[in-house]
């Protein structure tokens, strides 16, 4: 059999997917034997033009990861989708536009300006901001254009698989590369590399009826570590969120954060998220339940870290 | 031309549509601009189907049960209470104005409250104007980055 040829590619991203690849530790030689990389821009030295350069559907396979912030972002979209036969959505932003995603509750002015000109680390005192176009004595120099919004790679091109995670876990990542060696891929348009039941159904803490009369910071109150985060009053993404990274976050300490995305049948993780989350409310009068759900700061962010672009409601009205 | 307003009102079936239909048969008169959609009981009522009607372009949403205690299943309108008050906040994130959104009781009686409720809540939203959420979130969808940007 002829090798396989896979590339591995990082849009707006922050690299943590490429080293969870690299954490399935010896067996990255196992996939060098079996696929030739002909294309990882933080690990082999390929150039777009290599890519540009190739037949198209020349490269069996490429794990997409990073969600679509900027121009240079949409064209290796569009590159790679012509050049790949099986186009992998990778990690929570390729996904659902994960960490990224939360950008989409500010205007891209507003971006740009507490970048460029407001942080306290920012020392630009000719109120530099990047201009997509500028004329040098050389001629004129581009960069890329910063979008309105973020989105996950299906809203530009059409997707085949979706791996969730931020990252997804070596354990996972490596199902997924053993599937798509032995040629084992599900139906199109599949999530591969989860499970099909919510992080709940995997997790090993104790769970009762429990009721709480008001939440809980990690960050002040030490949790019993039994026990589920949610009847202790500290909030887990848990019930609305697809099993398969084997609840390493709970068995770290920490309620679910929601990287695996909705589970199947969810058109709206963080509308869910409310309804799972006040069902452990005991109170039943209007102002103390306003007491109750005011001691959650930040309630979107909270309860749709990572899906807001792939939500009902992709961003904020502005 | 003038701006309608559409609002989609999830009503629970025991109560606020029962009072909503009195006002029909009382031959009350009030705005036309809710759409109702019938659910056997308040704590039904979803977060999911607020956020898809603003996604599919309404202007405001109106949710109406039974009174506290009144509930037909007993608990279902306290559920409703404590979903709503976390709905409010999320829709506050997203930047929806608090009046597009109202959660009211009606009792099967009060067929003239839902004709007050009904203008109380066309009347602020047309001051608003439209909610733009549906066209915020397409232009997501859409290849959003053609213009070139100039920040101050
Ligand atoms: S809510 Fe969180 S801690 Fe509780 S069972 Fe579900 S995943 Fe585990
Ligand atoms: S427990 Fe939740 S946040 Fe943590 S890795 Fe798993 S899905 Fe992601
Ligand atoms: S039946 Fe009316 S709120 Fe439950």
């Amino acid at each position: 059999m002829a090798k396989l040829k896979l590339a591995s590619y990082w849009a707006a991203a922050c690299g943590g997917c490429d080293v969870a690849i690299l954490d399935v530790h010896e067996k990255i030689l196992d996939i060098a034997a079996a696929a030739d990389i002909v294309f990882w821009p933080i690990a082999t030295d390929f150039k777009y033009s290599d890519v540009e350069a190739m037949p198209d559907a020349d490269i069996d396979v490429t794990l997409f990861h990073g969600a679509i912030r900027n121009s240079e972002n949409e064209h290796l979209a569009r590159l790679l989708r012509a050049k790949s036969k099986i186009l992998v959505a990778f990690g929570s932003c390729a996904h659902i536009g994960g960490i990224p995603g939360l950008a989409n509750l500010f205007s891209r002015e507003d971006i740009l300006k507490r970048v460029y000109l407001e942080t306290p680390s920012t020392v630009n005192p000719e109120k530099i901001t990047p201009d997509p176009r500028t004329a040098v004595p050389e001629g004129e120099i581009t960069i890329p254009v910063f979008h309105d919004a973020v989105r996950p790679l299906n809203q530009v091109v059409e997707v085949d698989y979706y791996v969730p995670g931020c990252p997804p876990t070596p354990a996972q990542i490596w199902n997924v590369v053993q599937a798509i060696v032995s040629g084992q891929l599900p139906e199109k348009g599949s999530v591969v590399g989860a499970s099909e039941k919510t992080q709940c159904d995997e997790c090993t803490r104790k769970k009762q009826e429990k009721k709480i009369s008001g939440f809980k910071r990690i960050a002040t109150v030490q949790p019993d570590p039994d026990t589920c985060f949610l009847e202790q009053g500290f909030l887990c993404m848990g019930p609305v969120t697809r099993g398969g990274c084997d609840t390493r976050c709970q068995l770290s300490g920490v309620g679910c954060r929601g990287c695996y995305g909705p589970p199947p049948g969810v058109l709206d993780q963080g509308a869910k998220a409310l309804s799972a989350i006040t069902s452990v409310i005991e109170s039943k009068e209007e102002a103390d339940v306003q007491r109750i759900v005011d001691q959650i700061p930040d309630v979107l962010r909270s309860f749709n870290r990572f899906a807001i672009p792939a939500s009902l409601i992709t961003r904020k009205v502005l | 031309m003038t701006f309608e307003p559409k609002i989609v009102g999830i009503l629970c079936n025991w109560c606020s549509y029962t009072g909503a239909d009195l006002a029909g048969t009382s031959r009350i008169k009030y705005a036309p601009n809710v759409r109702v959609v019938r659910v056997m009981c308040s704590g039904r009522v979803d977060p999911t189907f607020v956020l898809k009607a603003f996604a599919d372009g309404a202007d405001g949403v109106l949710v109406a049960g039974c009174h506290p205690g009144d509930c037909h299943y007993i608990e279902g309108n306290y559920k409703t209470i404590r979903r709503i008050a976390l709905l409010k906040k999320m829709l506050a994130d997203y930047g929806i104005e608090p009046q597009r959104f109202r959660l009211e009781w009606v009792s099967a009686g009060e067929g003239d409250r839902w004709a007050q409720v009904v203008n109380s809540i066309t009347e602020d939203v047309r001051k608003l104007g439209p909610a733009k959420i549906r066209e915020f979130s397409a232009s997501t969808l859409r290849a959003a980055g053609a213009r070139s940007h100039k920040t101050a």
